[in-house]
């Protein structure tokens, strides 16, 4: 039978399996013709209230306000004070002296592992500064620009880094995986895109509730594959949720490019349409274009507009993490030659033009973040760096499992504490 | 006078109490904390309007309105995710997964989500839903709408694991999930929702009308998780059972005339070890006896903690009477099903031993 059916095939087309391949890999010529990128200011801005469909043109286009020319264009600009600006140029300048320093203290063995956002500092510092700071925050494994602009202790984001006695999260979670209630910045989990229905359900709490609180997220364009980005959308767009989704597409999930997340057939901003949300798809690397696309979306869901996707188009300028090497599977020139340049230095050429900014002022500020972070570090590494033995005492490690530690558990921290007095008998401390 | 009696004794002695079925139950616990508690919020797939596939939510969608009792997508994931997020909002979800078998979509959620939150936030954030679900084997599921996966969940570090066996269970073991601050997993045996089974697919089915575990007060009440429930006392052996299987090993025992101590575990984790340690020392001999598969199932864990904790009082090796390895076989149900014959079987020779 099997054979019959083969042969009555035998006339029709072969088919062929698509792998996608990137455009340009180690040792190609970077060539990024192939990218539409529209002049600053063509975008029409739709009103924040208006019907989600309004919006899809907006999805197949990129959100621009900075131009060639340093200047904001179009009605998309948010027009912000140059006080803010500068306050915004000065946290991206704190991020990036932040992750220089601490990818630096990863290969200084001080700790196991790190992540840098270089390239993406808008997408989370902008983003947050659109927000109210009661809007919870329900961050991927990129945004530590979002605590960096709601004024997280820096010491205190390095004592986690680092694991050490001083980390509140009791040297639990891996570096750079913070928590602070406090400032609405929600647990980072290592579980992809699990973080998109948590923040529409605590949004529908909100709603339910009749509070004014939104929620946002953020997650990689690579995770977008996944089963809970799909989930998240559905509950959102069927209780019309006061939430945000900020997809990061910055090109790469470790080695896979973007098309292995299905970028070759439509545009991470074009997911809203085939849920019926509101689309944005922004310049990620322009300051501007994602303070205003996060204003808008933000403005939308707390006028009961509903939840709104954003594609901020942007490239991870580094690796993946301490453990990536990216010139293993990608054009060395890449990043050199980014059409959408550097979000630091395009506002620090925007606050220039607008005669508000100067070198002698960037300088200064540079030295400035830079000594902040050293400060931070020193203070953090009085508390101990990862394995050097000033960490939590060993009972915490069974506390928190269940709000009341069950018999189990407490025989199990019992034989913990027996057996450190075993493996090093010189250590008095608990 | 056990626990259960002395509960049972304050309920009936007030006023208010009516005989109810297991759907009953659950039915006015979510009704008495929807009530009491405006954080708490249902939502599941055919909850609001139409009260569940089981009946189990009906009429609280119209009592409580749309946004504290609604339905939702299909969509596992989504409804143990919005959960979660709900949760941390400060809200009481009791998300219902409609046939345990469908958990699995929404189980990364559950398990490195839910249960890890209260860890990784070293306490900041919090997870308290309560996910009610139906589960096992008996009413002809076939392999989609049979299985018993709580070993799944009691392998899980922050998960709490509750499974009723009567209807007055069920109210005050569901209050109490509900008031808990943890995740907790609440399987519903719905082989005995309407009444207790005994194992026998040949004999009509019972109802609960006119047994005292069904007489369940239409207030307030909660039961403590992490207590065992003493089904009898004896000395032959010890049967440790869960859910469904309690009836059916109480039956089996009843019929062989073997004076077991049969308990009722009520909750897995946390487990009442000491419960299980004084009874397995009396009587020396330990029967376990759940629905799910064998391999690793949940009597492995405690076959492994009678022979660690109460190995010198033991006169025979501990039994388990499981389901097969197998997924549960629609037409076969009655054979797969871990019944009176296997239950026999296995007393016999513990007894002989």
């Amino acid at each position: 039978m099997a054979s019959d059916s083969h042969e009555k095939g035998r006339n029709r087309p072969k088919l062929e399996l698509h792998v996608p391949q990137p455009h340009y890999r180690p040792g190609d010529t970077a060539d990024f013709s192939h990218l539409n990128i529209p002049a600053a200011g063509d975008q029409p801005r739709p009103d924040e209230v208006c019907e989600a469909r309004e919006t899809y043109p907006l999805c197949d286009d990129l959100i621009r306000v900075l131009g060639d020319d340093d200047r904001a264009h179009g009605p998309w600009d948010p027009r912000l004070h140059a006080d803010t600006l500068r306050k915004i140029l000065r946290e991206m300048a704190l991020v990036r002296a932040f992750d220089n320093r601490m990818y630096r203290a990863q290969r200084q063995g001080k700790t196991s592992f790190y992540m840098k956002c270089t390239g993406e500092e808008a997408t989370s510092v902008c983003a947050t500064h659109a927000l109210a700071a009661d809007d919870m925050i329900f961050p991927s494994y990129r945004q530590q620009g979002c605590l960096i602009a709601r004024g997280y202790k820096l010491t205190e984001m390095i004592n986690q880094i680092y694991s050490n006695k001083a980390d509140k999260l009791k040297g639990r979670q891996l570096p750079i995986m913070y928590c602070s209630k406090r400032l609405n910045f929600f647990s980072i989990s290592g579980n992809l895109a699990t973080q998109l229905p948590q923040a529409t359900g605590f949004a529908m709490a909100s709603a339910s509730k009749g509070d004014s609180r939104i929620a946002a997220t953020w997650v990689g364009e690579g995770s977008t594959a996944e089963g809970d980005f799909h989930s998240a959308l559905t509950f959102a767009t069927v209780y019309n949720a006061p939430v945000i989704f900020n997809v990061i597409n910055n090109q790469w999930a470790i080695s896979s490019f973007s098309g292995f997340a299905g970028a070759e057939r439509a545009n991470f901003a074009a997911r809203a349409i085939g849920y019926g949300i509101a689309g944005l798809r922004v310049d990620g690397n322009d300051p501007l274009a994602v303070y205003a696309a996060e204003r808008w979306a933000a403005d939308r869901a707390r006028s009961n507009g509903g939840p709104t996707l954003i594609e901020h188009f942007t490239y991870r300028a580094e690796g993946h993490s301490t453990s990536d090497d990216p010139s293993a599977y990608r054009s060395a020139e890449e990043r050199e030659e980014w059409p959408l340049g550097d979000p630091v230095n395009r506002l620090r050429k925007h606050l220039v033009a607008l005669g508000e900014w100067d070198d002698e002022r960037q300088q200064a500020m540079d030295e400035e973040q830079d000594a902040i972070v050293r400060k931070a570090q020193k203070d953090a590494e009085a508390n101990g760096i990862l394995g050097h033995g000033l960490h939590h005492p060993f009972h915490t490690m069974f506390e928190d499992v269940f709000e009341d530690l069950p018999w189990h558990l407490e025989e199990q921290a019992a034989q913990a504490i027996r057996e450190r007095q075993i493996k090093w008998p010189e250590d008095k401390a608990e | 006078m056990s626990a259960l009696m002395d509960e049972k004794a304050a309920a009936t002695s007030q006023d208010g109490v009516r005989h109810m079925n297991m759907i009953e139950a659950i039915n006015s616990a979510l009704d008495v904390m929807l009530a009491r508690d405006p954080d708490v919020i249902l939502l599941g797939e055919d909850i609001g309007y139409f009260g569940g596939v089981f009946r189990c939510t009906a009429g609280l969608q119209e009592k409580h309105g749309t946004t504290r009792v609604f339905d939702t997508p299909i969509s596992e994931c989504g409804i143990i995710g919005v959960a979660v997020g709900m949760g941390a909002y400060g809200l009481r979800p009791v998300p219902e997964i409609q046939f345990a078998d469908y958990i699995y979509p929404g189980l990364d959620q559950l398990i490195s989500e839910a249960a890890r939150l209260r860890y990784r936030s070293a306490g900041e954030f919090i997870a308290p839903m309560t996910v009610r679900s139906p589960f096992g084997g008996g009413i002809f599921g076939g392999q989609t709408h049979s299985q018993s996966p709580e070993s799944i969940f009691t392998h899980v570090s922050g998960l709490k694991t509750v499974i009723p066996a009567t209807p007055y269970d069920a109210k005050g073991l569901l209050i109490s999930c509900i008031e808990d601050n943890d995740p907790v997993i609440f399987f519903e045996p719905k082989r005995i929702y309407n009444g207790p089974f005994d194992g026998y697919y040949d004999k009509p089915a019972k109802s609960w009308k006119g047994r005292d575990e069904a007489q369940v007060p239409e207030d307030y009440y909660s039961i403590p998780l992490g207590k065992a429930r003493t089904v009898c006392e004896g000395d032959a052996l010890t049967v440790l059972a869960y859910g469904t299987m309690v009836h059916v090993a109480e039956s089996v025992c009843r019929d062989k005339g073997v004076d077991a101590e049969i308990l009722d575990l009520r909750t897995l984790v946390p487990l009442d070890i000491e419960a299980i340690e004084a009874s397995v020392e009396k009587t020396g001999r330990c029967l376990i006896v759940h629905e799910a598969t064998r391999t690793s199932g949940f009597g492995a864990e405690l076959s492994a903690l009678v022979t660690e904790r109460c190995f010198y009082h033991l006169e025979a090796p501990v039994e388990r009477v499981t389901g097969f390895d197998t997924p549960y076989p629609h037409s076969l149900e009655w054979a797969y099903f871990p019944g009176p014959v296997r239950i026999g079987e296995a007393i016999d020779k513990i007894l002989s031993e």
